[in-house]
C-alpha cells in the first residue's frame, strides 16, 4: 500500500493546480479588475492629486503609494480566492471529494492558501507591473519585498479560509472583506505616512495588523518606510501561527464541514 | 478478516437528534450487501461516518481491520463512495472531476488520466467527459459519480441509492456494472428502496430502523421467513359488499379494486374458486409489492401495506 505521505504530496499538488484552474478559467472576473481599479488609484490620486500634494515621507507621492497599491490588491484577492473557493466548496459539497480521501487536514488547507497565494501574486505583479506606467518601482530590497508580499498573501489567505469555515451563506462572506478588511487597508497607510496622524491616531494605528505589512512591503521598495523592517515581519509570522492555528483547529473539529 | 465491522456505532446530530442507536454490522469480503430501510432510518448517516464525513458519537468502525478512529487514512484508501446527492463541481467536466479525485488517493495525474478514460467509458460517458458535468443528465451524474468512487480501485465500493431517480434500462445496465466490479473481488453496499435491486443483486441484507438494525442475514433466507404477499385484483364488476374469504384477508375493496393478502405458499386456487363461487370474475391479477418489500414492512411495522419505494 501507498504511503500516506506520498499521497499527501500528489494530493497536495492536486488540490494547487485545481485551485490555479479555478481563478485562470475566469481571470476576467479574478485577475483583471484588481489592475483597472490599480490604475485608476495611480491616476487619480497619483497622477492627479498627487502631483499637488508634493513629497510624502521625503518621497514623490506616487512613489509612496504605489506599494500600497499592489499590497491592497495582493491582500484583497488572496483573501477572496481562498474564502470563495473554499466557501463554494463546502456550500456545493464538493469539500467531501478531499475530506474522504487520505490527505491531512493541514495539506487541505495548505492547498487552498497556496491557491489563494498565487492568485495574490499573480494579481500583485500586473498591478506593479501597470504601475511602471506611473513610477520608477525602484525595489531597493528584492528579497525583503518577495518574503513580505508572499507571507502577506499567505495570511490573508488562511483568514479567508476561517472567514469561509464560519460562513453559512453567501452574505457571511463580504462581511469581514467589506467591514474589517478594506478599513484595515485604508486605514494601514497606503495613502498616508502615520507620521501625518495626531499622536492619538498615529498611536491607534500600530494595533492595526495591515500597517505592518504595507510599510514592510514599502520598505522592500523604496528601501525606507515607517516601521522596522523587524517588526513587520515579526507581527506578519505572529498573525500566520495565530491564523493557521486556528483554520486547523476549526478544520480538526470539523466545524461547519461534518455533521 | 470482514470487509467492515461496525460495533454499538451511534450518533446525535447537534441538534439532538438521535439518528443512530447502537448500530452492529458485518460485512464479508466479497459480499454484495444491501443496506435497507425507510426514510429517515439512519442509512446516510451510517454511512457518512463510515465515509469520515460525519463524526460519529460512539461506537466503532472498522474496514479490512483498521479502525476508523485511529488509522483513518488506511480506511478512507480502501473505501469508494457514491453519496446519495450530487456532490461534485457541475462546471467541471467529467474528466477533470475523476482526475482531481484520483489526485486526492495520491495517484499520479498519468495514471489517474488512464484510468478516468477507462472507467468513464465503461459507464458511457465518454463522449460528454469534456464537457461541463451541468450538462448532464440526472442519470449521468450518478454514473459519473460511480466512476469517480472507483478511481483508487478501492475493496470496499459504498452506493447510497445510487439508482434513484434512474430509468429501468440504465439501472440494469448499472446492476450488471456493480455485478461485474463485484465478481472482480470489490465488496459492495449499496442501499436502495427499490427492493428489486436487493433482491437481484445483493446476497445478504441488513434492515435499519428508526437507528438500530432490525433484522441482518442471507437474503434468500430473509426472503422464506417472508410470510404473507398481497395481490391486487381487476374484478369485471364491482361487487355489491365486499367479498369474505376464507383463509386470507381482504385488505380494501375499492369499486373493481381488490386486494388480498393470503399467506405465503398457500394454494392460490383457494382465492379463485372462492371468487368463483361468489360470481366474480378476475381480469387480471398482480402482485402489490415484491415479497422483500412485503416482509420489510412486516418487521417496520408498517400496516398501511402500500409500496416503501
Ligand atoms: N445533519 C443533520 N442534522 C440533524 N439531523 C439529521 C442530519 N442528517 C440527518 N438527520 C436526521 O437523522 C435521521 C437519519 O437520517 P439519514 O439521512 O441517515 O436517513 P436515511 O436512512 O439515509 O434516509 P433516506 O432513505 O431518506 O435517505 C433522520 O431523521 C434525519 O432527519
Ligand atoms: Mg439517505
Amino acid at each position: 500500500m501507498q504511503s500516506i505521505t506520498s499521497v499527501n504530496i500528489v494530493a497536495f499538488k492536486t488540490i494547487v493546480t485545481k485551485e490555479i484552474r479555478r481563478f485562470m478559467r475566469i481571470w476576467v472576473q479574478t485577475i483583471v479588475p484588481p489592475a483597472v481599479s490599480a490604475v485608476l488609484y495611480m491616476m487619480i490620486f497619483g497622477t492627479l492629486i498627487g502631483s499637488r500634494v508634493g513629497e510624502m515621507d521625503g518621497h514623490q507621492y506616487i512613489d509612496f503609494i504605489v506599494p500600497g497599491i499592489i499590497m491592497m490588491a495582493v491582500i484583497t484577492n488572496s483573501y477572496s480566492n481562498s474564502v470563495s473557493s473554499f466557501f463554494s466548496a463546502k456550500f456545493q459539497n464538493h469539500l467531501q471529494e478531499m475530506l474522504i480521501a487520505p490527505v491531512y487536514n493541514w495539506v487541505i488547507l495548505a492547498g487552498f492558501v497556496t491557491g489563494g497565494v498565487c492568485r495574490g501574486l499573480a494579481v500583485g505583479a500586473l498591478v506593479a507591473a501597470v504601475s511602471l506606467f506611473f513610477t520608477r518601482l525602484p525595489v531597493e530590497n528584492p528579497l525583503i519585498t518577495i518574503t513580505v508580499v508572499v507571507l502577506t498573501a499567505t495570511l490573508f489567505s488562511i483568514a479567508g479560509v476561517v472567514n469561509s469555515i464560519f460562513a453559512k451563506s453567501f452574505d457571511d462572506i463580504s462581511i469581514i472583506p467589506n467591514f474589517v478588511l478594506t478599513p484595515l487597508t485604508y486605514l494601514g497607510g497606503i495613502f498616508y505616512s502615520i507620521k501625518l496622524l495626531p499622536d492619538f491616531w498615529e498611536g491607534l494605528s500600530f494595533i492595526n495588523p495591515v500597517l505592518y505589512m504595507i510599510n514592510g512591503f514599502r520598505f522592500g521598495i523604496l528601501g525606507s518606510s515607517d516601521i522596522s523592517i523587524g517588526w513587520s515581519f515579526m507581527i506578519i509570522l505572529i498573525f500566520i501561527a495565530l491564523l493557521g492555528s486556528v483554520a486547523l483547529y476549526l478544520l480538526n473539529k470539523g466545524v461547519g464541514i461534518k455533521s | 478478516m470482514k470487509a467492515l465491522e461496525i460495533n454499538g456505532l451511534r450518533k446525535t446530530y447537534d441538534n439532538g437528534h438521535v439518528a443512530l442507536n447502537g448500530v452492529d454490522l458485518e460485512v464479508e469480503q466479497g459480499d454484495f450487501f444491501a443496506l435497507l430501510g425507510p426514510n429517515g432510518a439512519g442509512k446516510s448517516t451510517t454511512i457518512g461516518i463510515i465515509s469520515s464525513l460525519v463524526s460519529a458519537s460512539g461506537g466503532s468502525v472498522k474496514v479490512h481491520g483498521h479502525d476508523l478512529q485511529s488509522e483513518r487514512n488506511q480506511c478512507k484508501l480502501l473505501i469508494g463512495l457514491v453519496p446519495q446527492e450530487i456532490n461534485f463541481n457541475v462546471f467541471e467536466t467529467p474528466k477533470n472531476i475523476v482526475v482531481t479525485q484520483a489526485g486526492y488517493y495520491g495517484i499520479s495525474k498519468s495514471l489517474a488520466t488512464e484510468r478516468a478514460e477507462h472507467y468513464l467509458k465503461l459507464l458511457e460517458l465518454w463522449e460528454k467527459s469534456d464537457r461541463p458535468a451541468r450538462e448532464m443528465s440526472g442519470g449521468m451524474k450518478r454514473r459519473l459519480m460511480i466512476a469517480r468512487a472507483l478511481v483508487h480501485e478501492p475493496r470496499l465500493l459504498i452506493l447510497d441509492e445510487p439508482t434513484a431517480g434512474v430509468d429501468i434500462e440504465i439501472r440494469r445496465s448499472m446492476w450488471a456494472f456493480l455485478e461485474e466490479i463485484n465478481r472482480n473481488g470489490t465488496t459492495i453496499i449499496l442501499t436502495t428502496h427499490y427492493l428489486e435491486e436487493a433482491e437481484t443483486l445483493c446476497r445478504n441484507v441488513a434492515i435499519i430502523d428508526d437507528g438500530s438494525i432490525v433484522e441482518q442475514g442471507a437474503v434468500s433466507e430473509l426472503l422464506s421467513r417472508a410470510q404473507f404477499q398481497t395481490f391486487v385484483l381487476d374484478m369485471k364488476q364491482a361487487p355489491s359488499t365486499q367479498p369474505d374469504l376464507q383463509g386470507m384477508t381482504v385488505l380494501k375493496c375499492e369499486g373493481t379494486r381488490l386486494e388480498v393478502q393470503m399467506r405465503l405458499g398457500d394454494n392460490m386456487n383457494k382465492l379463485f374458486s372462492q371468487l368463483d363461487n361468489l360470481g366474480i370474475d378476475v381480469i387480471s391479477m398482480r402482485n402489490k409489492s415484491n415479497r422483500l418489500e412485503e416482509f420489510f414492512l412486516q418487521l417496520v411495522g408498517n400496516n398501511d401495506n402500500g409500496g416503501a419505494a
